[in-house]
């Protein structure tokens, strides 16, 4: 199969084959190493807590597995906070793929948290996965936590203070709004991610 | 910087959208795909799903329509109805719902909100509440209290729930709710404008994303519920239903007044 969602337990992933579906694309749900080393492409989902998300990579094995991937990897929203080396929800290491740590957004008088809604870019840096999407485009966040703006950062969006909202760094690709559930703009850039040369 | 949503709330009842006036008088109004398909495109920024009978009726949500809207559309969207449980509640998001909403069951059952938030995050627990203004008059905002009401798609079975919605709000956001839709019953259906002074009460109280629900009928509503009470969303049914106000038109008024909304005639 040319493209494997990582079966990591969480509850988002029908909304991500359906809108792979609508870009003409089949995928294959799986948890099985083997299977996901296969793939030309591979997204790594997630939604709910980073321990919860880590624990279950550990049982199903998927750590190294996922380290070690060298086709186009795309992690969403908790997936690709589970890039970076660490969370602060839970005190919980991440895969470390990614420099930094995740932390948590605080609320303050008119700053809600969790960030949800729907929200632009500022696109720091050219990557592949941003092919004409700009400014303007609004993509649905809904997250309490964030990771840093630094090199692997190829957009940032802003919440009380700015995070990373887009990343990059080798053959891994990471966005923390959810793509699949960002209107036309969320479709662009999956779309953008199949094209990324395998 | 956030957009505030318009979100279009879609009552089911028997597999159709319907509509009515106050809680009562169910009308249909179409298919449920259809109208999903169709607000998505006109550019609403969420959809909620109400299965108005489930919780009175004692049954969960049923699971088709959940599957059939998420296959259709590229915007989040809510469900609630009589999910009473993480096992329902699980089937509701892996057949692609964003959200889950509860309502009765949580009156019924507070743990209920911590178990979800546990379980699924807090970013996928909605808590809706129903409230209606008592007491008070005179005109005096201070002497105006809101009073949560339970089971109210079912006017034979709704009752008061005996607590504050104050209150109420402030114990679901320490449970774990990532969101709460306050119904200002006092204005649904009416179309006079969503209850200010109730949410900007609500607002005050929460530090989680609040939607404003009862009253829209035209769009200076939306401006003045974005502006006096700062909430996230607007939700509203009516209005949408019948073409009154339509969602492009809506979000080009908001936007020349200045109001951050997500464009949907790019």
């Amino acid at each position: 199969m040319s493209l494997v969602i990582v079966d990591s337990g969480g509850a988002n992933i029908a909304s991500l084959r359906h809108a792979f579906e609508r870009l003409g694309v089949d995928s294959e749900l799986t948890a099985e190493p083997e299977r996901i080393r296969a793939a030309r492409r591979v997204i790594l989902p997630g939604v709910g807590a980073a321990g919860e998300g880590m624990r279950r990579l550990r049982e199903r094995n998927l750590v190294d597995c996922v380290r070690g991937l060298k086709q186009p990897v795309l992690g969403i929203c908790l997936g690709m906070q589970l890039l970076f080396e660490g969370s602060e929800e839970g005190a919980v290491d991440g895969l470390g793929i990614l420099p930094g740590r995740v932390a948590r957004l605080e609320p303050k008088p008119g700053l809600r948290v969790p960030h949800m809604g729907w929200n632009t870019l500022d696109i720091l840096a050219d990557s592949p996965l941003l092919a004409g999407i700009g400014v303007e485009d609004y993509f649905y966040f809904v997250h309490s936590y964030a990771a840093p703006v630094n090199g692997a950062c190829v957009a940032s969006a802003e919440h009380g203070r700015r995070f990373a909202a887009c990343v990059q760094k080798d053959n891994f690709f990471g966005a923390q709004f959810h793509p699949e559930r960002s209107g036309p703009a969320g479709a662009r850039l999956l779309a953008n991610f199949l094209k990324v040369e395998a | 910087m956030l957009a505030r949503r318009i979100i279009p709330c879609l009552d089911v009842r028997d597999g159709q959208v319907v509509k009515g006036v106050q809680f009562l008088g169910h009308q249909v109004v179409g298919d449920i795909v259809e109208l999903a398909r169709r607000y998505s495109a006109e550019g609403a920024d969420e959809l909620v799903f109400y299965d108005i009978t489930a919780s009175s009726e004692e049954r969960a949500v049923d699971i088709g329509w959940v599957e059939a809207v998420a296959r259709v559309i590229d915007i989040p969207f809510c469900v609630a109805g009589g999910l009473r449980g993480l096992d329902q509640a699980r089937a509701v998001l892996q057949a692609g719902a964003d959200k889950i909403s509860i309502n009765s069951p949580a009156l019924e059952n507070p743990e209920l909100i911590t178990a979800l938030a546990r379980e699924f995050g807090s970013q996928c627990v909605v808590v809706g509440i129903d409230s209606r203004e008592e007491g008070g008059g005179g005109g005096r905002e201070e002497a105006v209290d809101w009073w949560v009401k339970q089971y109210t798609g079912d006017p034979a079975r709704t009752r008061d729930a005996r607590r504050r919605t104050l209150d109420w709000a402030r114990e679901a956001q320490e449970r774990g709710a990532g969101e709460i839709v306050l119904n200002c019953m006092n204005q649904d259906g009416v179309r006079r404008g969503y209850d200010l002074v109730q949410l900007r009460r609500a607002r005050g109280v929460l530090s989680i994303p609040l939607v404003a629900s009862g009253g829209a009928g035209l769009p200076e509503h939306f401006a003045a519920v974005f502006r006096e009470a700062e909430v996230d969303g607007a939700l509203a049914a009516s209005v949408f239903h019948n073409g009154a106000i339509r969602i492009p038109e809506l979000k080009r008024a908001l936007r020349a007044q200045g109001l951050e909304v997500r464009p949907c005639w790019s």
